[in-house]
């Protein structure tokens, strides 16, 4: 079923409530209760090496303040606050129920599509808040995502990349084509294909659907790119060419990467964030995190104590 | 692209209006039978029409008594269900316990081609074939009787109650049937004690949309039954049920009078009936899945 | 352990398990001896004079040509109108209801609609589109009618293909920017289109088969012509076959069941082409 908080393109009104109280206005009426639940404060934000999260941020491309979010009853983040600076690689790790998930699709509005999804708090792209300044669509074309499992569209691999594009209105088919190559480049891809773009993408191997997401992804030209354990399911040969596009797509694109294997949040992020049920624990550059952590559970969690 | 979002809006308001249409027609119907019904009963009492003895419409003065045709319809009913109800519910058991493989495609074929049979013509076979059958062994005067109307449409139920009860059982989950077999249960028995208690609900639906099948059907009925609207001492005795009457009347009345109304009052008292019937289905389906 | 069943037990189960067998053959065997009585009882009727030639005579010779016409006309103008709303209120109840009273007044309103009794359908379509609106007994008011009455059958298998789409291609395309709309466009309706057909192709041919709904809507008896348009009347197999094994005398009996076999075999080929379609696309799944 294919629902929204809000039809169509229009932004949703202040949707965010209070557990407690009953649910967000079906089709888009705007009712402004904004309830702050009485949690405890997220605690360990950020290092002294990073901007305050009060300001919203210096050169943070993805401004956080406060967000909590709840589906029915159950509170899946709690008060979460910090910056994501443009052009990084943030990795966010922790163990599962982490609330890592609901908060990548937070960012690119796709919790819109669970009817029991409720929110507080505020998340800001280059300063304009996601959800009571853009609309839902305008969000998922600035901000792509890369899921878990590759999930090909059943049309040709040309079709694929230019799906998104294409519904937004572009029709010239040479500037289609060079789009699509573009991207497949950049995802590492192109050498593969280049020669059977007609081909159902069905039939590539696992780790080729997934680089073909990714060029799906960078075809409608985002500004940030989520990417959401985005290996899980791949060979390490394919982990590592999906790793290697990532770091090769930080030099334009703002990457946020939810990772359940620890080493490869180490491999590749700039900056890693600790979240443990709900709540962000820590958040600090890769090598501070993983050589230095300042929270009890981080060191925990990451010399493999629980996860 | 202000177009845009208007043509989408469009669009969603036209799915919108599409997806609550049925409840529109619905009602619809209702009123027009009504319209057209209740005009009877300035006429008639309602008394007179619900429990008149006498369907003599076009005699001076004309009687619009349905008794007869609604206990056609009845006995008529009943008759199909007695029959169709365990051959059903057997069948639906064979299919989905015991049959496997190429057997249980067959069967389910075979129940699709006897769904898929058009209702006049399994009225014309019933008069061409069963009536004379049925005249001959019981030495009737004609074969146009309520019993060959009976096994007509149980024959026109069977898929209905089939297919509906095979449903119930497969919902039923597989640990019941583990369940009695560890227990030492035969088959038979699993089947008898286990299954079919569990399934209750859901064969009850089947049933009650069986009846509402066979209720509602007049095509095969006005061919075998023998149209004679009087209330029948035995099933051995032609009958008119009230969709036949409908049927068989409607061409000859003049727009307006009250014979006109009278089959249109006939037609509230039917939706009336399906309607109750098919509330008690749903109600019963949703319970099962409950 | 399994426990070890009684002697007893067993025979019983053999009884009842024959039994049941038995009530299968008692289920089946009938449509069985239909459909060889008007095989070989009406066979010797169907020639192509027979098909294809206007009747005469008052229907005691000629051909049932303008009747398999018109049903077929009549169940094409049905599906043309049926086809539309149907898929759309299927798309409605997968992709845009959500879980309140509203729905489930809906898939009340269908549950009815699917059993109400096909004399008051042809009451209904007499009340409103021959008489209100004005359109007479024509092929219009008579499709509109079976329209109605063969909306459920659309609705239950376009909801069923629409549901059995990936979840994935949902979220995909939303993913992408697309609207809601855009993506039951493009991600899902296409996928759905053969389960869609399947099922309105089953609605016709019952919609072929009904002869209630049509009795004072659009059937006329004697008409050696075929209709100009929409407006006029049309004969109908389903009628015909009524009217001539009812109230025609000295009509050849092989006629009749040629006429009967005619209409079973136009229904059964209708229902044979929509369930070849659907074993196809089940194996021909593209995801």
């Amino acid at each position: 079923m294919v629902t929204e908080g809000a039809p169509g393109n229009e932004t949703a009104g202040p949707g965010g409530v209070s557990p407690l109280g009953a649910g967000a206005p079906p089709f888009g009426g705007a009712t402004s209760r904004r309830q702050m639940p009485a949690d405890a404060p997220a605690s360990g934000i950020g290092s002294p090496g990073d901007a305050s999260p009060d300001r919203a941020g210096a050169g943070a491309k993805l401004g956080i303040r406060e967000w909590s979010v709840w589906f029915g009853l159950i509170q899946a983040l709690r008060s979460v606050s910090f910056d994501i600076r443009e052009r990084e690689i943030l990795g966010i790790i922790g163990p599962s129920s982490s609330g890592k998930t609901s908060l990548l699709r937070s960012l690119n509005r796709m919790n819109d599509t669970n009817p029991a999804f409720r929110w507080t708090g505020s998340i800001a792209l280059d300063g304009r808040d996601l959800y009571r300044q853009f609309g839902s669509q305008d969000v998922r074309r600035r901000i792509g995502i890369v899921f878990a499992l590759p999930m090909p569209l059943p049309k040709s691999i040309r079709e694929n990349v230019v799906y998104g594009p294409k519904l937004r209105g572009l029709r010239d088919r040479g500037a289609l084509e060079a789009l699509a190559e573009r991207c497949l480049r950049a995802a590492s891809l192109w050498d593969e294909v280049k020669d059977r773009l007609d081909l159902p993408a069905m039939k590539l191997s696992g780790g080729q659907q997934q680089r073909l997401c990714i060029a799906r992804t960078l075809a409608m030209e985002p500004e940030v790119v989520l990417f959401d354990e985005p290996c899980s399911g791949l060979d390490p040969i394919s982990t590592a060419k999906v790793e290697e596009t990532m770091l090769q797509l930080k030099e334009r694109y703002t990457i946020v990467l939810v990772t359940n294997n620890t080493k490869q949040a180490a491999r590749v992020s700039d900056r890693v964030a600790f979240f443990l049920m709900g709540e962000l624990v820590e958040l600090d550059r890769t090598d501070a995190i993983f050589t230095a952590p300042r929270d009890r559970r981080t060191e925990d969690y990451i010399t493999g104590r629980f996860g | 692209m202000p177009w845009q979002r208007w043509r989408e809006r469009g669009i969603e308001t036209f799915i919108w209006c599409c997806g609550v249409v049925s409840i529109l027609f619905v009602i619809l119907i209702f009123l027009f039978l009504l319209k057209e019904g209740l005009a009877l009963f300035k006429t008639v009492s309602l008394g007179e029409f619900l429990g008149g003895r006498f369907w003599y419409p076009i005699s001076e003065p004309p009687r619009f008594g349905i008794l007869p045709l609604l206990l056609g319809s009845l006995w008529v009913t009943v008759g199909a269900i007695v029959m169709s109800v365990p051959i059903g519910v057997g069948s639906a058991l064979f299919i989905s316990e015991v049959a496997t493989g190429w057997t249980k495609e067959i069967l389910k074929t075979g129940i699709e081609l006897l769904a898929a049979i058009p209702s006049v013509v399994l009225g014309f076979v019933g008069m061409m074939v069963l009536a004379p059958a049925i005249k001959s062994s019981f030495e009737l005067p004609s074969g146009l009787t309520a019993l060959t109307g009976s096994i007509t449409l149980a024959l026109m139920a069977m898929p209905t109650i089939v297919s509906i009860t095979e449903d119930a059982l497969t919902a039923v989950p597989q640990r019941y049937r583990e369940a009695a077999f560890g227990l030492g249960a035969t088959k038979w028995q699993m089947m008898h004690r286990v299954l079919l208690p569990a399934a209750r609900s859901g064969i009850l639906a089947a049933v009650m949309l069986g009846i509402g099948r066979v209720i509602g059907e007049t095509m095969a009925v006005m061919m075998v039954t023998g149209n004679a609207a009087v209330i029948p001492g035995t099933l051995l005795e032609p009958v008119r049920t009230m969709t036949a009457t409908i049927a068989a009347e409607m061409g000859e009345t003049v727009r307006g009078s009250a014979h006109y109304f009278a089959l249109f009052a006939i037609g509230i008292v039917l939706f009336v009936i399906s309607f109750v019937i098919n509330v008690l289905a749903d109600l019963f389906l949703h319970r099962e899945r409950a | 352990m399994a426990a070890v069943s009684a002697p007893r037990a067993i025979r019983t189960q053999q009884i009842a398990l024959a039994a049941l067998f038995l009530a299968n053959l008692i289920a089946l065997l009938p449509a069985v001896v239909v459909v060889g009585v008007l095989l070989v009882r009406g066979a010797g009727a169907i020639s192509w004079e027979f098909l294809s030639a206007m009747p005469s005579q008052g229907m005691r010779s000629g051909g049932i040509f303008p009747a398999i016409v018109g049903t077929l006309q009549l169940v094409a103008l049905t599906g043309f109108f049926a086809l539309p709303v149907g898929v759309f209120a299927a798309v409605y109840l997968t992709e845009y209801s959500r879980d309140n009273w509203l729905t489930r007044l809906v898939r009340l309103a269908i549950v009815n609609l699917a059993g109400v009794p096909s004399v008051v359908y042809g009451l209904f379509g007499l009340g409103l589109f021959v008489i209100f609106f004005r359109f007479g007994t024509s092929l219009l008011s008579g499709a509109l009618t079976l329209a109605i009455m063969i909306l459920p059958v659309i609705i239950t298998a376009s909801e069923e293909a629409l549901r059995s789409v990936p979840q994935s291609f949902r979220e995909v395309s939303l993913s992408l920017g697309a609207s809601r709309w855009q993506t039951i466009r493009h991600a899902v309706l296409p996928y759905a289109v053969p389960g869609i057909m399947t099922g309105t192709i089953l609605g016709i041919s019952r919609a072929a088969g009904e002869t209630a709904p049509i009795l004072f809507t659009v059937a006329a008896f004697y008409l050696p012509r075929l209709p100009a348009s929409i407006f006029d009347q049309a004969m109908v197999l389903p009628y015909h076959l009524y009217v001539i094994s009812t109230q025609i005398p000295y009509i050849p009996e092989v006629t009749r069941y040629g006429t009967a076999l005619v209409l079973l075999l136009l229904v059964l080929t209708m229902n044979l082409i929509a369930v070849v379609l659907r074993a196809r696309f089940r194996r021909r799944r593209l995801w």
